[in-house]
């Protein structure tokens, strides 16, 4: 999933300070598992933003919820279609596709985001997501058995470990796991050190970020 | 500070601890502070950081929640999770400008009739050193 992080509530609180009445969108995918965006998550943001502005008496704000399905479809977005005009703002809780797909569908309206959103992972326990995979558009976990050195390497090597690697942890934080270090150990458990000898080849990152924003076209479900 | 200023506070109550020492501080004829309201709840596992929230929103000067003693939860981990919650309020109210020690999670067993009446009591003193909530509800 994408991974998401709420932004500070005096940035938020920033964003709204000329905000009479807002609106804030939930969406039920990705930021509803990762906890940041969720039913929950929409409740404690409103209820924070109007305590902070009643605090000492402040400009009220009347903050409406709302959840929508996923805010990264259009069908969805069309949901707040007939009520997204009646706010100064909307603020969205989805990952950063949520509120360009609102800002591109409701061009009169101002839509802000709440969550600075992080990385592709998933929870390695109850409140802890981990980094898994850096979207580079071309997957070759399969030469690494499953682990990936692009998104999990701090200098995303090809052909690690580098010389920082030590008793299994990368040289950028004591609590983080070398990945070529659990490479290395995986070939070795199942026999296939020899794989690598094999010396990859440099990527060709166009089909990353670095190739410039990406498309994808699926000709037998376009109508 | 005015001096005739009566606190608003909000107790959640855990009904296997708190709640039933609140009921034996009754049988005991200890008396408390008027200021705490009690609201019963099935474990402080139930409490989630929006219903602490929604009471300052509304105007609490002040809110506890009550549990079990550490390791007494009857659904094993509810207080830990309630204590998580807690410090995730405080939290968000140092954010806002607010005395994270308006809310507070305390933790007795049924049998601390006094303890309980005692919380009540500190609680009570310590939202009065506060003063009022600075949150402005319009219907207080
Ligand atoms: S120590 Fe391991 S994970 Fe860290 S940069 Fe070097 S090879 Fe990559």
């Amino acid at each position: 999933m994408i991974v998401a992080n709420r932004k500070s509530l005096s940035e938020i609180l920033d964003m709204v300070k000329d905000c009479n009445k807002i609106l804030v969108a939930g969406c039920k995918g990705c930021v509803t598992v990762c906890n940041v965006g969720g039913l929950k998550e929409v409740q404690v943001l409103a209820s924070c933003l109007k305590i902070a502005r009643k605090k000492d008496g402040g400009k009220p704000l009347e903050v409406e919820e709302i959840l929508l399905e996923r805010q990264c479809d259009p069908e969805y977005i069309e949901q707040v279609k007939d009520t997204v005009g009646n706010y100064d703002a909307v603020v969205s809780m989805a990952c950063g596709v949520g509120p360009q797909f609102l800002s591109e569908a409701y061009p009169n309206q101002k839509f802000y985001p709440a969550v600075n959103t992080t990385f592709f992972g998933g929870a390695v326990a109850h409140g802890i997501w981990e980094e898994r995979c850096a979207g580079c558009g071309t997957c070759i976990i399969h030469y690494f058995d499953g682990l990936c050195p692009i998104a999990r390497c701090s200098k995303s090597l090809m052909n690690g470990p580098c010389g920082g690697s030590s008793h299994g942890k990368c040289e950028i934080a004591e609590d983080l796991d070398c990945i070529w270090d659990m490479i290395v150990k995986k070939k070795m458990a199942q026999g296939r050190l020899d794989d690598l000898r094999y010396l990859t080849p440099a990527k060709d990152w166009r089909t990353a970020r670095d190739g410039g924003p990406r498309r994808s076209i699926r000709e037998e479900l376009t109508k | 500070m005015s001096e005739d200023f009566e606190p608003k506070i909000l107790a959640f109550c855990c009904k296997y601890c708190a709640y039933a020492a609140a009921d034996l501080a009754g049988s005991m004829r200890l008396s408390y502070p008027p200021n705490v309201k009690v609201i019963q709840i099935p474990c402080t596992g139930r409490i989630d950081i929006v219903h602490i929230l929604k009471a300052i929103e509304d105007g609490a000067d002040g809110v506890y929640v009550a549990g079990c003693m550490e390791g007494d939860c009857h659904f094993v981990s509810g207080n830990l999770r309630a204590r998580k919650r807690v410090e995730y309020v405080k939290k968000t109210l140092t954010e806002l400008g607010i005395e994270p020690e308006r809310v507070e999670i305390y933790n007795l067993s049924s049998a601390m009739g006094p303890r309980f009446a005692e919380i009540a009591h500190e609680m009570t003193d310590r939202i009065r050193k506060l003063g009022p909530t600075p949150v402005k509800t319009r219907t207080v």
